[in-house]
């Protein structure tokens, strides 16, 4: 899947509070450390493989622990219609 | 206590609408065009409250679209790095004013509706042709991409068309419907007797929206604002008096919430002589009702008053002539029973439409 954001949701800087926030139609939560890596790099152009590769770039991890991170949480983003995949 | 910064400001950028509903929460006395603040004052409020900590702005009135320089507002809304939702009456909005406000950098639109039928929208509007108008704007607003609310006050005299107006919503295309009783403050409460549903209407909403809620899943979020005369708990009203908002009013009154200036005695920083942050920070009539220090009994000692906050000190002052009262709407305040008293009066079906200079 190619991610990108729903219509009205994007991510944004919190400066008063230091964190982002996902911003949506009356409505927004904060992604946890996690998500915020992968949001961060969710364009409408980078497919899930593209960004798991950019996150494997940066993290010491196991690739396959960053995949299976980076499909739960797009899936659990599609669902709260925060992303469209 | 160290004090919080605010979420999201309300921006009344005019009184002026189209539209007359009977339930407008704007003041009886509406402020003339010639008060309203400039393109450069409202950009200053904008870059102000980001600076504080608010996300979002709500684009409000009266009907934001009746200003000219709407495109401006929004464009130095989004420039401030704020969330920009406007909230509008539809009529006025076409093709070319869509695209410009996309471009601005628009993020959501909350569109009103008066009733499921036209005839019943043009009598609580006041405006002829309203409905297909409204119409032609949601399907601007999805065209252009954007994500849309419909927002359907609901009350004694459109209650009956509740599953039409939810099938408005879909037919319209919105993501998200609110089905919001009237609140009484300003117009409404001039309009009570003719607004306050009945205890079968209200029982009969709920179990639609709940019913509704589990049909569109997926494709519809239904919000709904139970009305609270028909309550025995009070509504945390703006989530506490200057907490988590804060609205400026068309001639440049910094508020806690929009319906504040209703409450006698208090006065209200103008955003013309101060800053945003001061008025937050600094001013007493900010102070007067934050937190918990001002309440007596029962609000005082009580274990909800950090949930509820007192409920609403615009209704307490309106229903009981002092704002440091607990909300009638609460059952322990002593003057509960005059919610009670209001819906065994309600029952015409007689309005008083909103206008400039109207007397009540």
């Amino acid at each position: 899947m190619t991610p990108r954001f729903a219509p009205g949701v994007r991510l944004q800087e919190d400066r008063a509070r230091g964190r982002w926030i996902v911003m949506a139609p009356e409505r927004m939560f904060v992604p946890d450390e996690t998500a915020l890596e992968v949001l961060r790099l969710v364009d409408g152009a980078r497919d899930e493989a593209a960004i798991v590769e950019a996150l494997a770039a940066r993290f010491d991890a196991p690739r396959e622990v960053i995949a299976a991170d980076v499909r739960a949480l797009l899936e659990d983003l599609v669902a709260r219609g925060a992303l469209l995949g | 206590m160290s004090l919080e910064p605010p979420l999201a400001l309300l921006a009344e950028l005019t009184h002026r609408c189209p539209l007359r509903c009977p339930y407008c929460s704007n003041p009886l006395a509406l402020a003339r065009a010639s008060e309203e603040l400039s393109t450069a004052e409202w950009a200053r409020v904008f870059r102000e409250a980001a600076a504080l900590g608010c996300l979002q702005v709500h684009l409000s009135g009266g009907e934001p679209t009746a200003r000219r320089d709407i495109v401006e507002i929004t464009a130095a809304a989004h420039e401030a790095g704020l969330y920009t939702n406007l909230i509008t009456a539809g009529v006025l909005l076409d093709a070319p004013l869509m695209e410009r406000l996309c471009a601005a950098g628009l993020d959501h639109v909350q569109l009103s509706v008066q009733d499921a039928t036209e005839e019943g929208a043009e009598r609580i509007g006041g405006l002829r042709g309203a409905q297909p108008r409204k119409a032609r704007a949601a399907a601007l607003v999805r065209a252009a991409g954007l994500p849309l609310t419909l927002n359907a006050v609901v009350h004694r005299q459109n209650l009956h068309h509740l599953p039409e107006l939810i099938a408005l919503a879909l037919d319209w295309g919105a993501r998200r419907l609110e089905v919001a009783h009237v609140q009484y403050y300003g117009w409404a409460l001039a309009n009570r007797a003719a607004l306050l549903p009945t205890r079968a209407q209200l029982d009969a909403a709920t179990a639609t929206v709940e019913a509704a809620r589990a049909e569109h899943r997926g494709r519809l979020v239904i919000d709904y604002v139970v009305p609270d005369y028909h309550a025995s708990r009070p509504k945390a009203c703006m989530g506490g008096w200057g907490r988590r908002f804060l609205a400026v009013s068309p001639a440049g009154k910094v508020l806690p919430c929009h319906a504040a200036e209703s409450i006698a005695g208090l006065v209200f920083p103008d955003i013309r002589e101060t800053s945003l942050a001061a008025a937050w920070a600094e001013s007493p009539a900010f102070a007067a009702f934050r937190g918990t220090g001002w309440m007596r009994e029962p609000c005082r000692g009580c274990a909800r008053a950090e949930q509820d906050w007192g409920g609403c000190r615009c209704q307490a002052f309106a229903l009981t002539g002092e704002a440091a009262a607990t909300d009638p709407a609460c059952a322990l305040s002593p003057q509960h029973h005059l919610l009670a008293g209001a819906l065994e009066e309600a029952g015409t079906d007689r309005f008083i439409w909103r206008e400039h200079g109207a007397t009540t």
